[in-house]
């Protein structure tokens, strides 16, 4: 009877080994990628929160906790609440800018017409070429002397050449440019994926809507926009959080300027962090942007849970 | 009748519409072009109406960046830096994306978001402290610097994709092999790896984009002419003290934008589907 018991333990074991040996070989597989990234984004992450409290420049790497210090300083200086006004504003203002032009083009591309893939090709560029060449290319398009939208408005008459506006040299303006720039460079974004949520919408759902009575606009807000509204949400999150962070479009045109009017959180953690040294300062600066960026997480994970039921 | 007006009204302004479009994305690159062909006589007279060649177009400032800066060095960088980053990407990524894949805990999901989440976190605020990393490496300054930080971004985001491309790939396939004596590894090797060529392929392409479209760290790590990859070197080289040598700067950004935006477009959409593909799905 022994002998019948003994051999119904042993496939169990084996199975239970088997699967071990899955787990270690998972492990190892994923184990290069973790470390790469632990190493290089987890362990930068907890540093900077230490330069942060930390009195660390680059000419005296000292180790010295100082507290909240640091962030005190950050915020009593006088220019701080206009950074922090211009970051949202440059994030909120092009992302709302980009969904509203992005949700027309979208409108527009959705039917087919001869060339449509030449369209679109030409249309998604402002978003596939790199942004620093792109802002440089604006940057001529804004030139003080040459700008050829002065010149248009010079021959079209409507303003004579002592009064043309001076795009980067006037703070409001300058502000105005830099929104209009990332949105300019958001809207493909939005296009394409509001084209992407619209063709994920089964036809038969529209079509029974339809029957049932509903119009053009109950149609769109209640049952398109809905059902789009998780990928447009995901869509924003990326929008938003490349924005916030965002350096190289002020970098590259204003510098800040004129007069701080379009410095963001990440150029000054930069002209503070980088170019002055001041590194504790700088890491202060920019861990401004985590709370944001933490909102836009516990966002992005609801919106992913939501996908697995 | 006044139906065929009507059908006439809306095709009309319907593709008003689209060339609205069209021109608002395209025209700085039609700026940029014609700007990188035009004599700087024709560029610098405001009386000129700048929207055509007012002169005969030139290549002398795509035979000035050549012959006059470092523009082919920094081709030659970025080049390198891509091509490394793309083999540092493949070699983690290809693996992780796999395990992730294949993992059947709740764990295994929560490292795969874990994983993508850090592809959210900015330059802007690693690259203080990774500019100090850089510094005890001894790569200040250096083009390897670039190589040693970029995958930071590219393995996440590479992984993801390669993630949801291993999940629509049957693991029956690789089940036949082990039971026919394959080990995990090499069920793995000679089977999975091969049919995923084509996303391995999108995945160098992305990987190659993205170290072309990256700035903010280039800035921070590289300041010696010789090493800067090239939309650094374009922005910040071609600049000399306060004045811009506007045909040039333009050439330079054509040359290095218009590989990046055929790469780019022919494998868009599959970057759409790898950001948002957890919500088409529901």
């Amino acid at each position: 009877m022994a002998v019948i018991a003994e051999p119904v333990a042993k496939p169990v074991s084996r199975l239970n080994f088997l699967l071990d040996r899955r787990d270690v070989f998972e492990a190892i597989l994923v184990a290069p990628a973790v470390i790469y990234v632990l190493l290089l984004v987890g362990l930068p992450l907890l540093l900077a929160i230490y330069y942060s409290l930390s009195a660390y420049t680059i000419y005296d790497p000292t180790w010295k906790f100082v507290g909240l210090s640091n962030f005190i300083d950050v915020v009593e200086n006088p220019t701080f609440p206009q950074t922090l006004a211009n970051t949202f504003i440059f994030t909120f203002g092009s992302q709302l800018l980009g969904l509203v032009i992005g949700k027309f083009g979208a409108f527009l591309l959705l039917r087919p017409f001869p060339g449509r893939k030449i369209v679109r090709a030409l249309i998604v560029l402002p978003f596939v070429i790199p942004v620093a060449l792109a802002t440089i290319a604006w940057r001529w398009l804004f030139d003080s002397l040459y700008s050829v939208f002065n010149w248009t408005l010079i021959a079209l008459h409507i303003m004579d050449r002592a009064d043309v506006p001076n795009w980067l040299g006037t703070p409001w303006l300058a502000m105005l440019c830099v929104v209009i720039i990332n949105a300019w460079r958001f809207f493909p974004f939005a296009i394409v994926i509001f084209l992407a949520g619209l063709t994920s919408v089964p036809q038969d759902v529209i079509d029974a809507a339809t029957v049932d009575g509903a119009g053009f606009w109950r149609r769109n807000y209640q049952i398109i926009l809905p059902m789009i509204l998780p990928i447009v949400a995901i869509g924003l999150i990326f929008g938003i959080v490349f924005t916030f962070t965002d350096l190289s479009i002020v970098f590259l045109l204003t510098m800040g300027g004129p007069v701080n009017a379009t410095s963001v959180l990440g150029f000054a953690g930069f002209q503070t962090g980088i170019i002055s040294g001041d590194v504790s300062h700088g890491a202060a600066i920019s861990l401004f942007m985590l709370p944001v960026l933490l909102v836009v997480v516990v966002f992005m994970l609801r919106f992913i849970r939501r996908r697995e039921i | 009748m006044p139906r065929t007006l009507r059908k006439i009204l809306g095709e009309t302004s319907f593709f008003v519409g689209v060339a609205f479009f069209t021109i608002l994305a395209a025209f700085p690159f039609y700026w940029m072009l014609i700007t990188a062909f035009k004599q700087n006589s024709d560029l610098y007279n405001v009386t000129n109406n700048p929207f055509f060649f007012n002169e005969w177009p030139t290549l002398e400032h795509i035979k000035y960046l050549f012959r006059e800066t470092l523009f082919a060095r920094w081709l030659w960088n970025s080049l390198v830096i891509g091509v490394c980053v793309t083999a540092i990407t493949i070699v983690t990524a290809v693996p992780a994306g796999y395990a992730l894949a294949r993992m059947k805990s709740k764990k295994g999901e929560a490292l795969g978001i874990a994983v993508f989440l850090t592809y959210l976190v900015p330059p802007t605020l690693l690259f203080l402290p990774l500019s100090r990393i850089v510094a005890v490496l001894g790569l200040q300054n250096s083009m390897w610097s670039l190589v040693l930080v970029y995958p930071t971004f590219t393995i996440p985001f590479c992984a993801w994709l390669l993630m949801g491309f291993f999940k629509a790939l049957p693991a029956e396939i690789e089940e036949a092999a082990i039971v026919d004596g394959c080990s995990l590894f090499g069920a793995f090797i000679k089977m999975a790896i091969p049919l995923s060529v084509p996303a391995i392929l999108t995945v160098v392409i992305f990987t190659f984009t993205l170290t072309l479209q990256e700035f903010v760290y280039a800035l921070t790590f590289v300041s010696s002419s010789d090493q800067k990859p090239i939309t650094l070197g374009v922005t910040t080289d071609l600049v000399r003290g306060d004045v811009f040598f506007w045909g040039e700067l333009m050439a330079g950004a054509l040359i290095a934008a218009v590989p990046v935006a055929i790469a780019y477009n022919l494998f868009l959409d599959r970057f759409i589907t790898g950001i948002t593909g957890g919500a088409v799905k529901g």
